[in-house]
């Protein structure tokens, strides 16, 4: 194995507005390398190799490549210096055929017209070298399974000649037998002399195939270990940091007896037989990695998703139920603030009081049909008042106000419209601090009032923050439930992982 | 704060008037006969079909369909109210019943396997453009069907006005859908599907119904859009109103409608028609040929659209830049 660095970076920081995503990271990837990646959600993995691959550029910091300064705009430049990456997204258009995809970038022809023959033999050699003889070179990639399509990408990426390959959580679609081919197809390139940054959620297979690993957290360079000298137990040691973040000293619990909501069982899609319950004045926070199920769950306590088996018991209706639409969860008494609220949370091309009111125009804000126009500007100038809401006037269009006060906005249509558990996935994503602080006091209020609140979040300190009880999800199942006086960064970091770690407890 | 609403009011629609007043005033300078008070009152009394079309074809645009089988629907509902009244002796009352809910009901079904089934509403009317027609073939025979008298004085006149009563209605109409548009739940869904619909259903609203009603609108349109053009013309023609659907919605988006739902405004598409039909009528006076009209038409109908583009990009950097 050479020892030569073969990619460096130096002090790489990234800025979205105020916010550092990626702080002074140096780190040096050698060449005929597995060099894994691992932080926790949000730590800055994802932003670092979008980084290295072009795909953003950084704010400030420098990269070296072979010695020579490396600065790549856009990823086909990246592409041209032989770096290549393999993200969580398919990057595969699904209507054409595997062959067409494989070569997309160079597809053989003669004066612009195609030569079908040599293409499906050209791809057909490069699907026999990974081991896919199995698949058609002439199959639309649509009609491939998920695994199939990642090897297909990953495929892709490696029959162009590259220096440095970046995978993305590459095994998160592949079955065992998959991953375990993909795997024998790494160390035959890390023998070629390529370095390969590898992050994945797997602990097992990052300490079975990785010669060394970097932990960032919250965008910062924590350490860089030979893998033969960490269990798995070091890594997430590592990647929790040892601040026990205990001090609920301001926390004021309003958590009654009554229950309010009690979800059994409940199955939908990712989402497997998941039992939780919440009680009025509770706030209750689910959290997991990306991609463990924990907004799948809230779309199907909602009936945004219709769940396939399982219950959900609200508080002044005993008989279960399943909700086959959102609007039949609101009926009972649910709300929900979505994730993404660009793309279904808010009418973005509307005004602040279109909005804060849409779903309260029959029950509150209409006669006969007829909206009541003074009333709801009333409410909506009031909502605005009270939530601090930064704006010219009620009727700006909400496409114009920053993240912190459109999610305000998205917030307060529920508010407006009232109900008896409120749902809320990633409230403070991407908002300053003077925002998250208002939405903070608004939790605290609602529970004061005895509502009972779930609070999706990626942020453990958010939750440690606001929440009385914390739920960790792994590999869509709940996994565990911890009270304030048990949490701790890593305990929750274990139970996140629980489900990668031991093999069988997964997939 | 009303007088602020007054200015808003007449830069809402300042645009489309000035544009309406220019083309007055060209046609005025060019043709002596023009700017008198025959040519207004017989642009008046052509307008009422294509004005309930664009009505119902507004509220469509909105909530981001589009109906292309309004045409259709006009000569199927005309066809209706001819056979009705010239071969069974039927009042025109109760014709227009049974034509309004041909159409009403032909609407509807394009709203129920458009939305229903998620089939753009493009496909789905095209299929019923044809149907209809094919209708009102059958319903005909394939030959006109002359009512007369009946049916005429709805379209012209009235003695002591000089306006029609269909262009009364018409007017009406366009009223009551602005009023609808701005003013009732009705509305504020349709615009609030045609912006987002994802973000409707989560916020517990079930939009369905209301877009499929939409479209139910668009066909009770067509059935007062055939009345007018019988009563005009004296007769339900199976071949007529062939392609009006278009003009429909260039006057929808002359007035500054989006094709991608969530803004529009009938009062717009209003003044949308009467530019289209002050610019055929006055284009004809000048003795332009029938050719050259349709490429001054054509221009007359992307330039709008064009002006209405950088007006909302000028706005938002305007905005942004602040």
């Amino acid at each position: 194995m050479t020892e030569t660095t073969l990619l460096q970076t130096t002090e790489l920081t990234k800025r979205y507005g105020s916010v550092t995503v990626l702080r002074d990271l140096s780190l040096e990837v050698r060449s005929g390398e597995i060099h894994a990646l691992l932080g926790a959600n949000g730590a800055g993995k994802s932003t670092l190799c979008k980084i290295i691959s072009g795909l953003i550029t950084a704010s400030s910091g420098t990269m070296q490549l072979a010695g020579k300064i490396y600065a790549p705009e856009t990823k086909q430049q990246a592409e041209a210096c032989g770096v290549e990456i393999v993200q969580q997204e398919l990057n595969l258009i699904g209507t054409l055929s595997v062959a067409e995809n494989l070569l997309l970038t160079r597809l053989p022809h003669r004066g612009g017209f195609l030569r079908s023959r040599r293409l499906h033999e050209e791809a057909r050699g490069i699907l026999d070298r990974f081991g896919l003889s199995d698949v058609a070179t002439f199959a639309p990639v649509e009609s491939l399974g998920v695994g199939h399509q990642q090897m297909v990408e990953i495929a892709t990426a490696l029959a162009r000649q590259c220096r440095v390959l970046i995978l993305d959580e590459p095994t998160a679609a592949l079955s065992g037998t998959e991953a375990t081919q993909l795997f024998a197809h790494l160390s035959e390139l890390r023998t070629q002399g390529v370095a390969i940054i590898y992050i994945s959620h797997r602990l097992d297979e990052v300490a079975r195939i990785a010669d060394r690993v970097t932990v960032l957290r919250d965008g910062k360079y924590v350490a860089t270990r030979e893998t033969s000298s960490l269990s798995t137990n070091d890594m997430v040691a590592l990647m929790s940091g040892d601040a026990s973040s205990n001090d609920g000293a301001k926390h004021r619990l309003y958590r009654t007896d009554e229950m309010a909501m009690q979800v059994r069982s409940l199955t939908c899609g990712k989402v497997r037989d998941v039992t939780l319950q919440v009680r009025r004045g509770e706030r209750l926070g689910i959290t997991g990695l990306v991609g463990s199920g924990r907004t799948e769950l809230l779309r199907a306590i909602f009936g945004a998703d219709v769940a396939t088996s399982g219950e959900v018991v609200l508080a002044d209706q005993p008989l279960g139920c399943r909700f086959s639409s959102p609007s039949q969860a609101v009926a009972a008494g649910l709300a929900m603030v979505t994730e993404d609220r660009k793309q279904n949370g808010l009418l973005l091309s509307q005004s602040i009081a279109t909005n804060t009111t849409l779903s309260s125009l029959r029950k509150r804000f209409s006669r006969w049909g007829l909206l009541r126009r003074s009333k709801e500007r009333r409410v909506s100038s009031k909502m605005v008042d009270e939530l601090e809401i930064r704006c010219e006037s009620i009727d700006q269009n909400v496409a114009t106000l920053s993240g912190g006060n459109q999610q305000k906005v998205a917030v307060a249509k529920w508010l407006v419209r009232d109900a008896d558990v409120f749902m809320f996935d990633e409230p403070t994503r991407g908002i300053d601090v003077a925002a998250r602080r208002r939405i903070y006091r608004l939790l605290e209020s609602l529970a004061a009032d005895g509502k009972a609140c779930v609070i999706v979040s990626s942020d453990l300190e958010e939750l440690f923050e606001t929440c009385d009880s914390i739920a960790v999800m792994c590999d869509g199942r709940l996994v565990e439930t911890f009270d304030r006086d048990s949490w701790s960064q890593e305990k929750i970091m274990q139970a996140s992982f629980a489900g990668y770690v031991n093999p069988g407890a997964g997939t | 704060m009303n007088r602020s609403k007054w200015f808003q009011t007449l830069v809402q629609y300042g645009g489309l008037l000035i544009v309406l007043a220019l083309l007055v005033l060209v046609f005025s300078v060019s043709s002596k006969n023009f700017f008198q008070t025959s040519t207004f009152v017989t642009i008046a009394n052509q307008i009422p079909d294509l004005t309930f079309l664009a009505v119902g074809m507004t509220l469509v645009l909105i909530v981001r369909g589009i109906d292309l089988s309004v045409g259709s629907l006009l000569a199927l509902s005309s066809a209706v109210l001819g056979v009705l009244m010239a071969k069974h002796g039927w009042s025109i009352e109760s014709a227009l019943v049974v034509a309004m809910l041909v159409a009403g009901l032909c609407g509807t079904i394009n709203g129920l396997i458009s939305v229903g089934f998620g089939i753009p509403s493009f496909i789905v009317t095209l299929g019923m453009l044809e149907i209809a027609r094919g209708a009102t073939k059958v319903v005909t025979d394939s030959q006109s069907v002359y009512i007369g008298s009946k049916v005429e004085w709805f379209g012209q006149p009235l003695g002591s006005v000089p306006f029609s009563p269909a262009f009364v209605v018409a007017v009406l109409a366009v009223i009551i859908g602005q009023f609808v548009l701005t003013r009732t739940v009705f509305g504020r869904y349709c615009v609030a599907i045609g912006t987002n619909d994802e973000a409707v259903r989560m916020s517990g609203i079930r939009s369905a119904p209301y877009a499929i009603a939409v479209f139910g609108i668009s066909g009770l349109m067509c059935g007062l859009a055939g009345l007018a053009q019988t009563s005009r013309l004296s007769t339900a023609d199976p071949n007529g109103a062939i392609g009006i659907e278009l003009a429909a919605i260039a006057a929808c988006v002359i007035g500054g409608t989006s094709l991608m739902g969530g803004r529009g405004s009938v009062i717009s598409s209003f003044i949308g028609v009467l530019i289209i039909q002050v610019l055929q009528t006055g284009l004809a006076q000048i003795g332009v040929s029938d050719a050259n009209k349709q490429i001054i038409t054509g221009t007359v109908i992307v330039v709008a659209v064009l002006l209405d583009a950088i007006r909302i990009r000028w706005g938002k950097r305007s905005r942004s830049g602040r």
